[in-house]
């Protein structure tokens, strides 16, 4: 009795480590791209992505070209939405335009909420995309005086993902002494000078103008 | 299918007086329905027509081919849930969005149980409740009823004072109707509230509900357990610093028109007067838990028909542990 | 019609596994949402009821009696576990999906239940045209289950768009759709099929 049953699991277990033998390579090359895949697709051309960094529960993925210069990095926020926790991965690139989001994981209410995962990239609609938008870390949806639209009856949701989005955004900056990136946001005047930057960059599209509307009242740490 | 017909539930009326309760519900839900055509216009109009209507055919179609039986129409049964469903719907939902809800309120929450007296679950909420989950966007998308209270109201998707509170939750603070009087008194357009046609004035609600009491076509016991049960939490919970205030929470929302017209239904609710009280604070219980910690803003169609599936045990239960109880 | 294809059609049919005997509902439910993860998950379970039939047949005479339940698990966890680092090694979308009921296809009831009532009485040849039969019942099940949901929910049949998804019924698509299409289609079968 117990040499059968001794016998059987010997056999199986040799037949789970052989299978293992032959799949473990294979499992780990598709875990590997499924993580680069998400980077990769939020990131712009790049040649290398440096290591992990880690700040205040968010992680950051710096990329860079083939010259070592830094083209863009991907941070992985989390925030709290309507039916709990929204996990982002957002990329930016070296202007801080938005090149692209993937929603890791969320549990908004399904149909309303769980739009968040391809509403902010419809590049027919520029009131609700982001993509290409220059983020200046206090994006806010129409209702709130911003100029992004939210997703028809999930005005929650809306606001955590951009909440997201923005807290993406400060963290990149919080380190921005690391990478000698371009822009920097250590002090309130600083802000103010930005602002002054992308309303005389981008003052054509119109679309700023709501911000500049908005922005004296956000104080700016 | 056959057996499901043999056995006549105890609580299933003669005929006679389904047809004449049917219809005193009905006059009870008019003024209700006239403030909405007040507000909502000919919106309100198609859109009860379309499930009225649909609910009638469904229900005559499924019982002539279906069930191979003679259509009990002249019951009225089937153009109250209409009306209820109607009732239960924002008036500018697509027509076809009205059909799939009808055919299913009657299909899936009546006709496959065996028909009139033997569902288990409101056939009007399943439809309603079918209809949130299918479509949300549109479901909770209201229409701007002319001079709303534009404080509480977005111009493009008339929120409704419910997803305020949930925000409210959410962000822990406490969100209160800035003037009693927007939902309770709204018989004039100035003060409408968004929601749904049956949620907007909670006055004429409770005329109709008065007196479907005073008609003895329903009994006081479940509206006044819902009311209160809903009052005493929500006064707890805000007292504890967590959501709005009893008030704010019994005149928004489907509240009104489920504990008078949707809870009160006699099918699906308890036989006893103990098990009418306990299914109405369950119903309550269930609301205000939803309301605060839910991910949906309003839980009255989800709160009715949860405890709609208890009524089997509160029948059999209620009346012996109480009847225990009260000897000592 | 001879006994092996009365064996065959026997899980299709009159024992189909979801539609008359009832087991396997964990799955059955969760993983319906489309038809292909219906399908995948359908072929994972017959993958894991062929394996464990022929081995457990082969093995019948060897088990004790008193352990036959252990090593009816030990097998198929085996095959499960298999299963699972295959999927994960060559198709990780499906797994991902799938994700936590692959290893719950160990405490499938179908599979035990077949091992225990088919297998540890039967020829190898038999039991292994039980296992397919059964899996195929179960597959096809699945499958039908997945395409009414996929089409009433998203208005597309194997990720092909029928019409456009904004008609689609989310209601399909969640869990108490996938109890509505079950107990319509359970009932459709016990009045059309089984008789």
């Amino acid at each position: 009795m117990m040499l059968s049953l001794t016998c059987i699991t010997i056999v199986a277990g040799a037949a789970l480590a052989g299978v293992n033998m032959l799949t473990e390579a294979t499992i780990a090359a598709q875990k590997e791209a499924q993580k680069q895949a998400a980077i990769s697709a939020v990131l712009p051309a790049h040649a290398r992505i440096a290591d992990a960094e880690q700040t205040d529960g968010m992680t950051i993925y710096r990329a860079y070209d083939a010259d070592e210069q830094f083209v863009g990095a991907a941070v992985q926020t989390e925030t709290n939405g309507f039916g709990g926790k929204i996990k982002l991965m957002v990329g930016f690139d070296a202007d801080n335009k938005i090149v692209n989001y993937a929603v890791l994981e969320q549990t908004e209410t399904p149909g309303l909420g769980t739009h968040i995962v391809e509403w902010f990239k419809n590049e027919d609609k520029p009131t609700q995309n982001i993509l290409g938008r220059k983020a200046d870390g206090k994006m806010t949806v129409s209702k709130d005086g911003g100029d992004v639209d939210a997703i028809t009856a999930a005005t929650i949701s809306s606001r955590a993902f951009l909440a997201a989005v923005n807290a993406a955004y400060a963290a990149l900056h919080g380190h921005d002494a690391y990478t000698g990136a371009s822009k920097q946001l250590p002090a309130p005047e600083a802000v103010e000078a930005e602002d002054a930057e992308i309303l005389s960059e981008e003052q054509a599209e119109g679309a700023e103008a709501v911000e500049a509307d908005a922005n004296p009242n956000v104080s700016p740490e | 299918m056959a057996q499901l017909q043999t056995s006549a539930a105890p609580h299933v009326h003669s005929g006679d007086s389904v047809q004449k309760n049917m219809l005193l519900v009905i006059l009870a839900l008019l003024p209700a329905f006239a403030v909405s055509i007040v507000a909502f216009g000919w919106g309100a109009l198609i859109t009860t027509a379309i499930s009225i209507i649909t609910c009638v055919l469904a229900e005559w179609c499924i019982s002539k081919f279906m069930l191979k039986q003679q259509p009990s129409l002249f019951d009225l049964s089937a153009v109250l849930t209409g009306l209820l469903l109607a009732m239960n719907l924002p008036s500018n939902l697509p027509w076809w969005m009205t059909i799939l809800g009808a055919v299913f309120a009657i299909g899936i929450g009546k006709m496959v149980f065996g028909g009139i007296g033997q569902n288990v679950f409101n056939p009007a909420l399943v439809g309603r409740v079918f209809l949130l989950i299918s479509f949300p966007a549109a479901m909770t998308t209201w229409p701007v009823a002319k001079g709303f209270a534009t404080r509480y109201l977005d111009a493009e998707t008339a929120a409704t004072p419910l997803s305020y509170m949930k925000h409210a939750v959410l962000e822990h603070r406490q969100f209160e109707l800035d003037s009693l009087k927007d939902s309770f008194m709204s018989c004039v357009p100035d003060h409408i509230m968004g929601g749904s046609m049956g949620e907007i004035s909670a006055l004429a609600l409770l005329i109709g509900g008065l007196f479907l009491i005073c008609m003895r076509v329903i009994s006081w016991h479940i509206p006044v357990a819902i009311l209160g049960s809903i009052a005493v939490f929500t006064g707890i919970l805000s007292a504890c610093g967590i959501g709005s205030g009893p008030m704010t929470h019994l005149l928004t929302g489907g509240v009104m028109l489920g504990a008078l017209f949707m809870a009160t239904d006699y099918v699906t609710s308890p036989m006893t007067a103990w098990g009418k009280i306990i299914f109405g604070i369950g119903i309550g219980l269930i609301v205000v838990v939803i309301r605060t910690w839910g991910s949906y803003p309003e839980g009255m169609s989800f709160a009715i028909l949860i405890m709609n599936s208890c009524v089997p045990l509160l029948n059999r239960i209620a009346p012996k542990r109480f009847g225990e109880i009260a000897k000592k | 019609m001879n006994n092996s294809t009365k064996t065959l059609l026997n899980g299709i049919f009159k024992e189909n596994p979801t539609f008359a005997l009832v087991l396997g509902m964990c799955p059955t439910l969760a993983t319906t949402t489309s038809a292909v993860n219906g399908m995948s998950m359908g072929l994972a379970t017959m993958f894991v009821l062929v394996c464990s039939n022929v081995v457990i047949s082969l093995l019948k005479n060897l088990i004790p009696d008193k352990v036959r339940i252990p090593a009816f698990i030990v097998v198929i966890a085996t095959f499960v576990t298999i299963v699972e680092m295959l999927m994960k090694a060559y198709t990780p979308a499906i797994y991902d999906v799938l994700g936590l009921f692959i290893p719950l296809i160990v405490v499938n009831c179908i599979v035990l239940g077949r091992a225990e009532a088919f297998a540890a009485k039967n020829s190898v040849g038999m039991s292994a045209l039980d296992g397919i039969g059964m899996g195929l019942g179960f597959t096809l099940s699945l499958t039908v289950i997945g395409i009414i949901r996929e089409l009433l929910g998203t208005g597309a049949c194997f990720g092909l768009n029928i019409y456009p998804d904004n008609y689609g019924m989310l209601l399909f698509v969640l869990a108490p759709g996938a109890f509505i299409v079950l107990g319509l289609l359970m009932g459709l079968f016990q009045k059309y099929v089984k008789k």
